[in-house]
């Protein structure tokens, strides 16, 4: 007989990047950012976005908003009764939830995952 | 009180999840191989898509109006429905998943305003997975299925509870015998003859006739209809009692080498089914058949049914006696869309009476049984498989409208372009 592990009274479970980072594992769901929209907010085109539907969205969430039928990732902002939709990218200009355009908040973006050696090689030039 | 929580056009619902676009559209899922319309939003309904309307049949109103098409992505409704089972789990301390887009709650015990409480779950279950449900309640489970027909068709609330005599009459009044819960179309028929034909008359029929007419099922039914919970919980799901493996075959097939493929194919799938719930089937049934719709074609439509000695789950002996059937009804020169294997009157595995005469080996068959599944489920299905279930999947399905599989696969996830 070999010798016991002195660990094995010690033992924990493996870090789990799942446990980590979801909360709810039913309202998790992943999608995958193409664009440069929210680039200044460290979500490179490429990026796994962690989107929890269960997560209630403040002032300053990344969002998962569905606009006239279209997905898109942005900042909520909100201000007394005001409430808009902003990008990280100032080129692009912020959508206004007035009531005037169909406007969800799907969920909230609670994690990024960025591998480096897949994302596209423009993002990834030094 | 009991609940019945049902999604709302379930597979339609599933398809909108991962694509707002389909917001407002009418949309139709088709079964396996695209064949006919199995779900329907509520645009869909309204252009008046029959439930199992063939495809080709609604052809130009399709086009006409737009209808967007989906084959059946069973991976997508699967996964959103254990995430809606999920959630109703948290609601109540008992429940019965009754179907992939249907569970039943039991509230027995619970001081909470069940109003309030199946509001809340409404939500949950929506901002969660964005699937709509409707909720009834009431005292029996039979009820519990009419409160949510009432709760969807009638008040479109989405919410029907069921506390008074009154509340359950108005509801009684309004279901045709027809769409009661487990009266089928032959005693649908039995009630209309008898002058009965809402489920208030039923439930005021003479226990002496229900008793006679319909059995104890009957009289079971005649109980939840008067609100004496009589249908027993099934929190684990029983065993099934037969198993189908049937499919259309993707494109039409006169040889018979080809249907003898598809046979022994579908033989197997069955055979694996019954090991993995460790039964045995004492039957197996076999039927061949043309495409009813093609009225330029000659139509033929066989089946039968072999009682075997000693009921098995090895899949050379079903395949065997498959193959033996089919010989007994296959005639050449015939356009055959579809064939399919039923095993049936299954008994568990370790309850199998021994033949006199056997001469099968059956613990080694056991055994190479086991490590054949055993392979199957490490390297993917039909990885080892028997040479008469052929290379090539001829009969392959047709999924010509498959949306992606967005949340079991990760390079179907939804990409965000805009």
């Amino acid at each position: 007989m070999a010798f016991p592990s002195p660990a094995k009274d010690y033992a924990e479970g493996r870090i789990s990047l799942d446990k980590e980072l979801i909360q709810h594992p039913g309202a998790t769901y992943f999608f995958r950012m193409e664009n440069d929209s929210m680039l200044q907010a460290f979500i490179p085109p490429g990026a796994l976005l962690v989107v929890d539907y269960a997560e209630t969205p403040k002032d300053r969430s990344i969002v998962l908003a569905a606009v006239n039928g279209e997905f898109i990732i942005r900042y909520l902002r909100q201000n007394g009764e005001r409430a808009w939709l902003a990008a990280a990218n100032p080129r692009i200009p912020e959508i206004r939830m007035d009531g005037v355009m169909d406007i969800t908040i799907v969920g909230v973006v609670i994690g990024v995952l960025i591998q480096h050696e897949k994302l596209p090689a423009h993002v990834r030039a030094c | 009180m009991y609940a019945l929580v049902d999604c709302n056009n379930f597979y339609a619902s599933c398809e909108r999840v991962f694509n707002p676009r389909l917001e407002g559209q009418p949309i139709i899922v088709l079964s396996n191989n695209d064949g006919c319309a199995i779900a329907r939003s509520e645009e869909a309904k309204a252009l008046g898509i029959e439930m199992g309307t063939p495809a080709f049949m609604i052809e130009t109103l399709i086009k006409e109006k737009n209808v967007r098409v989906f084959s059946s992505n069973y991976a997508l409704y699967g996964d959103m429905s254990d995430r809606v089972m999920e959630i109703l789990a948290w609601f109540a301390p008992a429940v019965e998943l009754y179907s992939i887009d249907e569970a039943f709650l039991d509230f027995t015990g619970m001081q909470t305003n069940l109003d309030v409480l199946a509001n809340e779950l409404r939500n949950t279950v929506k901002q969660h997975t964005r699937i709509p449900v409707s909720v009834g309640i009431a005292p029996t489970k039979t009820l519990a299925k009419m409160a949510n027909r009432y709760a969807k068709k009638i008040l479109k609330t989405g919410i029907c509870q069921l506390q008074t005599k009154d509340d359950i009459d108005v509801v009684l009044n309004a279901t045709a015998v027809g769409d009661i819960w487990g009266i089928g179309p032959e005693r649908a028929k039995l009630c209309l003859r008898s002058k009965m034909k809402t489920a208030a008359d039923l439930a005021q029929a003479p226990e002496e006739w229900v008793r006679k007419q319909m059995s104890v099922v009957g009289q079971r039914l005649l109980n939840e209809l008067n609100g004496i919970p009589s249908i027993e919980w099934e929190l684990e799901s029983p065993p099934k009692k037969n198993i189908t493996t049937s499919r259309s075959f993707g494109k039409l097939m006169t040889e018979k080498k080809d249907i003898v493929q598809a046979v022994s194919n579908y033989t197997a799938a069955c055979a694996e089914k019954l090991r993995a719930q460790h039964s045995c089937a004492k039957k197996l049934h076999l039927f061949l058949q043309t495409n009813p719709h093609r009225t330029e074609d000659r139509q033929y439509f066989r089946s039968l049914t072999v009682p075997l000695t000693v009921a098995t789950n090895h899949t050379p002996e079903l395949v065997k006696i498959a193959l033996w059937a089919l010989n007994r009804i296959f005639r050449p020169g015939f356009n055959y869309m579809k064939c399919g294997v039923i095993v049936q009157d299954l008994v568990p595995e370790n309850e199998v009476q021994a033949g006199m005469f056997d001469k099968r080996d059956r613990p080694k068959e056991k055994q190479i049984m086991q490590v054949l599944d055993g392979i199957n489920k490490s390297f993917g299905p039909d990885y080892v498989r028997f040479a008469v279930q052929g290379y090539e999947k001829r009969y392959k399905l047709r999924q010509a409208y498959l949306s992606p599989r967005y949340t079991t696969r990760i390079e179907d996830i939804v990409k965000i372009k805009a």
